[in-house]
């Protein structure tokens, strides 16, 4: 049986004659490459191996120049990028490991299990770090929902999300979501996940000890997902039905399981390295372990659980099948390693040994099938510099002025639209989906700035959001991306808590057309001044290129994961107004900035100009300024401006308690550009009257610009703007558009 | 006072139960494996949410088949407090240890937000310390939480006051007679979907699931005399 399926495979003649490598997305030159590090052509494992390992996901082939100018390191990364997850010291021997990661394609084909496995993924790289998983985030872009299409996208990514996170018992407490034209055909669905570990039980990935028994544990293997990102060939599938790739389909209960027998192994102290069977299952598992520890391994493939009968080595080390994990541990440990796996009615299998030739080698039905350097296939895949172009449309927009647009005088008729569109309006429909109160330690839920859980046992919390602006990044994408780090931090400190790291996930069309790799250059270089000033290194992330749909390339998105440390549980802050007679303030300047806002694409249907602006040092002026007087017990509530600008803020702020507001204000601008420009670096905050003077005078002391608006009360909401009344409207009838809005579009 | 916590493979709110009890009422808890056969050091059971055998059948369905349930059917009939939250519930009722079903939410999605209750029934061991017709909020996340029963059943735990708690204002599930929880006739095993262990604290939204605890604690000191309560 499996000679005859064996017997199908190409031969090693046939892959080199027949350019069979090509299909799986290696090039010629990177074949000649292969042979000369093998001193011999490869077989059809081989090929299939070093093509996996020397892929965009595995390798970062196209984008690792660029990553390579992110900052990574500060006094409190313990661990930055290259294992599965970053980490950060929040003191007290405690840290806070976290990762985003795309499942971007996969849930365009099959949005439930894509996106469930993507959930699933995200959780093994932090518990394969020996953290306990606490909270779940994601970031997801769809079309616009009068699509069908669209909506069971939407219905679905948002159901596998759902049964995944709520089954395995892990809070989904934040994320964003967000719908545009751009995203029809591609959408984007990252997933995030923080966890908490101790400063002395954090794992790494690597294969220690010559001799040592390599050990696999999780569900039996099957063919599902071979070929992972690679697989691009219609040629193969026509000839060969039982080798097309399988969708993977996530097992929640049995993650659950490999996650706590996973934290108990580690907690035993018999673990020298492991690591999750993520993209590339088997081989980059594998292959990645040896290198760290600059060992070899040997895999001994007839002691791999199969699920399937007849699979072959080329299947084994492609499939992607879910919730399987690699470990490493001394010979005497085995029965201990097994009882604690039996007690979780799991079975863990001794597939391999730890070897010092630096060798890859992989054994089945008594025979060596492959056998290639570690080296060559975690180090030393070709990087690519890629060529620029700055594009016709960036050019273009150069000389779009934003405020030609009439004057909008209709301005609570405005605001109405901009709270009923969907990407602004409230994402009750899919966070009531998320369990986010499991584990008993979310104290603020989704639909506040950010999230915020608390760490058992201490006054400590952890704030986390996921933030990026894809219409401003598309417009500068330096300056977006920019935007996106400096929006989470705020985030973070409109919560109470002090920014730590990130993790990003960069979401780019094609890195084959100059223009998206020019869009990739510059958010990067964005985002990177971003995190230099705003102390928030890059602790780890994802790559997802080749997001294009029929009209092009999605919009340039950087999407941003951000955790800040709250020092004691009083800091912890929310953006809905509080009580009757609270002091407003706007901290800030407001510039008529309408470029990629949320009115400028509700009210004047297009999405052109300039993002505004962002002065980096002004940021983290404000930011300080604000968590100081948070931490002084000034603030009553406090609210990021972002899509909507002052006005969608003022009601969102006054949505939570269903208190209104009154408001005057006299800017020197238009009303209607005023009240929707979205000048970055702007937060509103609330204060109780007889704390308002000190907090006017501590904002004064740090240098930043506010503004007295007015008070909170009443059930409406008034904004006066030079005196004439621009906004009036009873505060249910704007939360009902806002509320309503995406449920109404579900139905 | 001592607490058990079962734990069944893809249970996920064993932590949460077990940390209730401790922050809640300061007594001893612990957490049981489905493999225990031997309850007979615990005063009171509680069964806590999550997936059990990942809840690919009917919720529950497997986990009434768990060694550990021999013990709990024992524990119950000698009149030990015993207590079923979500998944908990839906086992319970899946063991005939309490009446009805919990199948599919009618909105056919899960549904995890805060729900107001109404105390129907405030003499059960667990719900001593609440006022009859007190309105009290506590969180549900459930995809399986509407509760059925036929009219005949219906009217015996009218009857028998077995209603302990029941949906006020948007009934969540569907569940008939905007029923959230109910007893056993004796009142000593209850079962419930919404989450008084997520309730116990002003941080975590509401504080009003934390008299559940109180009131076993006071209906077990009832039983034994005040004497010997810790």
């Amino acid at each position: 049986m499996a000679q005859q399926l064996a017997a199908k495979e190409p031969t090693v003649e046939q892959i080199a004659e027949q350019k069979i490598y090509k299909q799986f997305g290696v090039s010629d030159s990177e074949f000649e490459l292969i042979c000369e590090f093998l001193g011999r052509k490869p077989n059809y494992t081989e090929i299939g191996v070093f093509s996996v390992m020397w892929s965009e996901h595995c390798a970062y082939k196209n984008s690792k120049p660029l990553l390579r100018r992110f900052p990574t390191t500060g006094p409190k990364v313990l661990m930055g990028p290259g294992e599965g997850a970053g980490i950060v010291d929040i003191g007290d021997n405690q840290a806070v490991a976290f990762k985003i990661e795309s499942h971007n394609h996969p849930s365009a084909v099959e949005p439930y299990q894509g996106a469930a496995t993507g959930v699933g993924g995200i959780i093994r790289d932090i518990f394969s770090m020996g953290a306990r998983p606490i909270a779940l985030l994601n970031s997801l872009r769809f079309g616009k929902l009068d699509n069908e299409r669209v909506r069971y996208l939407f219905t679905h990514v948002v159901g596998g999300i759902a049964g995944y996170g709520n089954c395995i018992g892990i809070p989904t407490v934040a994320g964003e979501v967000m719908f545009d034209e751009a995203y029809e055909g591609n959408p984007l669905v990252n997933a995030m996940c923080v966890g908490l570990i101790d400063h002395d039980k954090i794992q790494r990935g690597v294969a220690k000890g010559v001799g040592n028994p390599v050990f696999y544990v999780g569900p039996a293997t099957g063919r599902d997902g071979i070929h992972g990102a690679t697989f691009a060939s219609e040629d193969l599938t026509a000839e060969s039905e039982a080798k097309r790739s399988a969708v993977q389909v996530g097992d929640p209960f049995m993650e659950k399981l490999v996650m706590e027998a996973t934290l108990e192994l580690i907690d035993s102290g018999i673990v020298l390295g492991i690591q999750d069977m993520g993209a590339a299952g088997l081989t980059c598992s594998s292959a990645e372990m040896a290198s760290k520890a600059g060992n070899g391994m040997e895999l001994y493939l007839d002691e791999v659980p199969q699920r399937e009968e007849g699979m072959t080595a080329y299947e084994m080390m492609l499939s992607e099948s879910q919730e399987r994990m690699l470990f490493v541990t001394e010979p005497q440990h085995e029965e201990q390693a097994k009882a604690i796996f039996a007690r979780w009615g799991l079975h863990c299998a001794k597939v391999g040994k730890v070897t010092d030739d630096g060798r890859l080698r992989l054994f089945h039905k008594g025979e060596q099938v492959a056998d290639m350097p570690v080296k060559a296939l975690v180090d030393d895949c070709p990087i690519y510099d890629k060529p620029s172009k700055v594009p016709e449309y960036y050019l273009q927009n150069g000389s779009v002025d934003t405020t030609r647009y009439e004057q909008v005088l209709d301005l609570t008729g405005a605001l109405k639209k901009v709270l009923g569109s969907p990407s602004l309006a409230s994402k009750e429909w899919v966070y009531s989906q998320y369990d986010y109160q499991v584990r008993t330690s979310t104290a603020v839920v989704p639909g506040s700035d950010a999230a915020v859980v608390m760490v058992r046992g201490t006054r400590k919390a952890l704030a986390m959001t996921t933030d990026c602006n894809g219409r401003y990044v598309y417009l500068d994408p330096e300056v977006g991306g920019k935007i996106a780090v400096a929006e989470a931090a705020r985030n973070i400190v409109c919560s109470g808590g002090e920014p730590l790291a990130i993790t990003d996930n960069l979401n780019f069309g094609s890195p084959e057309k100059p223009e998206v790799f020019w869009q990739m250059e510059r958010a990067v270089d964005g985002m990177s001044e971003a995190c230099r000033v705003l102390d928030t290194p890059v602790i780890g992330g994802n790559v997802s290129l080749y997001n294009e749909n029929v009209k092009g390339a999605i919009y340039p998105t950087p999407v941003v994961g951000m955790v800040g440390l709250v020092h004691d549980l009083d800091h912890i802050t929310t953006q809905n107004f509080k009580e009757v007679g609270d002091v407003i303030f706007l901290l800030g300047e407001t510039k008529a900035e309408i470029g990629g806002s949320e009115f400028q694409y509700a009210v004047h249907g297009v999405t052109e100009g300039r993002p505004p602006e962002i002065d980096l040092a002004v940021e983290r002026g404000v930011q300080q300024a604000v968590l100081a007087a948070i931490r002084a017990g000034l603030v009553a509530s406090a609210h990021d401006l972002s899509e909507g600008g002052l006005a969608a803020a003022l009601a969102e702020s006054c949505f939570g308690r269903g208190l209104g507001a009154s408001v005057e204000w006299t800017p020197n601008l238009r009303p209607d550009l005023a009240l929707f420009s979205e000048s970055q670096s702007r937060i509103l905050l609330s204060a109780k009257p007889e704390k308002a003077e000190k907090l006017a005078a501590l904002l004064k002391e740090q240098g930043v610009p506010a503004t007295r608006l007015g008070t909170v009360g009443g059930d409406r909401l008034t904004i006066k703007v030079a005196g004439h009344t621009a906004i009036d409207a009873p505060v249910e009838e704007l939360r009902r558009e806002w509320k309503e809005a995406i449920p109404c579009r579900m139905k | 006072m001592k607490f058990a916590v079962l734990v069944f493979p893809g249970s996920n709110c064993d932590l949460d139960m077990f940390h209730a009890v401790q922050d809640t009422v300061g007594q001893d808890v612990d957490y049981v494996w489905h493999t225990a056969t031997d309850l007979s050091a615990y005063d009171a059971i509680l069964v806590p949410g999550g997936f059990s055998y990942g809840d690919y059948l009917r919720c529950g369905s497997i986990a009434r088949f768990a060694p550990v349930m021999a013990e709990v059917y024992k524990a119950a009939e000698a009149g030990k407090f015993v207590l079923g939250v979500c998944n908990g519930f839906q086992i319970l009722t899946e063991a005939g240890l309490l009446p009805g079903a919990l199948i599919r939410n009618n909105s056919l999605k899960f549904r995890c937000h805060p729900v107001d209750l109404v105390v129907e029934n405030a003499r059960t061991a667990f719900t001593n310390a609440y006022a009859q017709g007190e309105s009290v909020r506590i969180p549900i996340a459930h995809g399986e939480g509407n509760y059925y029963v036929d009219a005949e059943t219906l009217e015996q735990l009218k009857k028998n006051n077995q209603i302990v708690f029941r949906y006020a204002g948007e009934n969540p599930n569907g569940s008939i007679h905007n029923i959230a929880g109910v007893c056993n006739e004796r009142g000593n095993v209850v079962g419930m979907m919404p989450h008084p262990e997520r309730a116990v604290s002003e941080l975590l939204g509401s504080k009003d699931g934390a008299r559940m605890f109180t009131s076993v604690l006071n209906a077990w000191r009832e039983r034994h005399g005040a004497a010997i309560g810790r």
